[in-house]
């Protein structure tokens, strides 16, 4: 068996950044006709599990997997679900990002019909989750979807500022913020911080969206291919003194359009904790700011 | 005739109204019977919303962080809200906007 293609450490900086991770067209055509045939069947499994149907079931409907199941156990490997997670690519970045084994959390088949112009409220999924340690979800697009066609709103770089699910539904435009369109089989992974929302649908197509929710079951140190890892992650880099090409800390120290000049520190400082998470080193910095206060600290005698 | 509110929000950039604009919303009592934002951003900083005769309503105060969350992120933190009353033919005023309610299928 060949071994996955595992994210780059570009891909993962970039992640850790931005928040999401975006694999175009990664999914085959034939799982993503299949998808189109199956994820409705999901949604009403969910309806009926919501409803609290019991006894009359759709014998076609595929049941619901329970929370805490292993992905690999989670879905037939023959079903739509179960194909997308063993897509190489798809497979190998769920190994980056949360390891070979995570849990099902949940998934979520979103249908926006065409026509629909209501904007939904920006939100992140769940609550405030604490710690560095994160989910990852999986929204699969098997369809296209053209400009304006029912893309999800997301916001680039939202993903670690500490707010509680709808408490954001305020901001209906953010600079920078994007609205998916792409090919079919496009999977776009979030973190679960991500603000997102459902958007108008103003095509004659209603769009169908699977959205798939990971848990990790191991730390989540060192997953991704770190070949030239060593090379490029200098603590010491820093924007007022001196950068090296090709280092992590350019791609962590990266604003968006959205962003306060002053929360831009602060949301690097929250990436470089995130990156010593993820690389299990806890001297790493960008510009500074994490070490000097430490070091500062050290020489203070209680 | 009959006045009716339209509520513009400005996050902008810095605490001074001169910054510029990061992101915004708007609210409107006229239900599209009113004049409507005609860009994206519909101005490029606050002042330039006072200069097209908004009055502003409130702005977010500077508060002193929580200890031991200083360095943590969350809301935009410089947030204008902006006022304009208009008038408008009241049998034209519907709610026909459309909702932005959440739908249970968006979640």
């Amino acid at each position: 068996m060949d071994a996955l293609p595992l994210l780059t450490t570009d891909q993962m900086a970039s992640f850790v950044a931005r928040g999401f991770l975006r694999l175009d067209a990664v999914v085959p055509d034939d799982i993503n006709a299949q998808a189109m045939e199956e994820l409705p069947t999901l949604l009403r499994a969910w309806l009926d599990e919501f409803r609290g149907v019991t006894g009359d079931r759709d014998e076609t409907e595929a049941p619901l997997p329970r929370t805490g199941t292993a992905l690999h156990d989670a879905y037939a490997a023959e079903s739509a679900f179960g194909r997308m997670v063993r897509v190489p690519a798809i497979a190998g970045a769920i190994a980056s990002l949360v390891g070979a084994g995570p849990v099902v959390d949940h998934h979520f088949v979103h249908l926006k019909m065409a026509g629909d112009l209501k904007a939904q409220g920006l939100h992140c999924d769940a609550i405030i989750d604490e710690g560095f340690g994160f989910d990852i979800q999986l929204f699969w697009f098997p369809h296209h979807v053209a400009p304006r066609e029912g893309g999800t709103r997301f916001v680039p770089g939202s993903h670690l500022r500490r707010v509680n699910m709808d408490d954001v539904s305020r901001y209906q435009h953010l600079a920078g913020d994007e609205y998916f369109s792409g090919d079919a089989g496009t999977v776009v992974i979030f973190h679960q911080g991500l603000w997102h929302a459902g958007a108008p649908n103003h095509g004659s197509r209603n769009r169908v969206m699977g959205k798939l929710r990971l848990n990790p079951t191991v730390p989540q140190v060192r997953l991704w291919d770190t070949s030239d890892l060593a090379e490029r992650n200098r603590n010491d880099d820093h924007i007022w003194a001196r950068m090296d090409p090709g280092m992590v800390a350019a791609t962590l120290r990266g604003s968006e359009r959205w962003y306060e000049p002053s929360a831009h520190r602060l949301e690097t400082v929250q990436r470089a904790r995130l990156w010593r998470y993820i690389t299990g080193d806890n001297e790493f910095d960008v510009d500074w700011y994490l070490t000097r206060t430490e070091r500062r600290a050290a020489l203070v005698t209680p | 005739m009959s006045a009716r509110q339209q509520v513009l929000m400005l996050w902008l950039a810095s605490p001074t109204l001169d910054a510029h604009v990061l992101g915004w919303a708007f609210h409107d009592g006229s239900a599209g019977a009113g004049p409507q934002p005609e860009s994206d951003p519909p101005y490029p900083n606050g002042t330039a919303a006072l200069v097209d005769g908004w009055r502003l309503l409130q702005m977010s105060p500077l508060t002193p962080p929580i200890p031991g969350h200083e360095r943590e992120v969350s809301f935009l933190k410089h947030e204008f809200v902006f006022e304009r009353m208009v008038d408008v033919d009241a049998a034209s005023v519907t709610d026909s906007t459309p909702g932005r309610e959440r739908s249970v299928l968006e979640h």
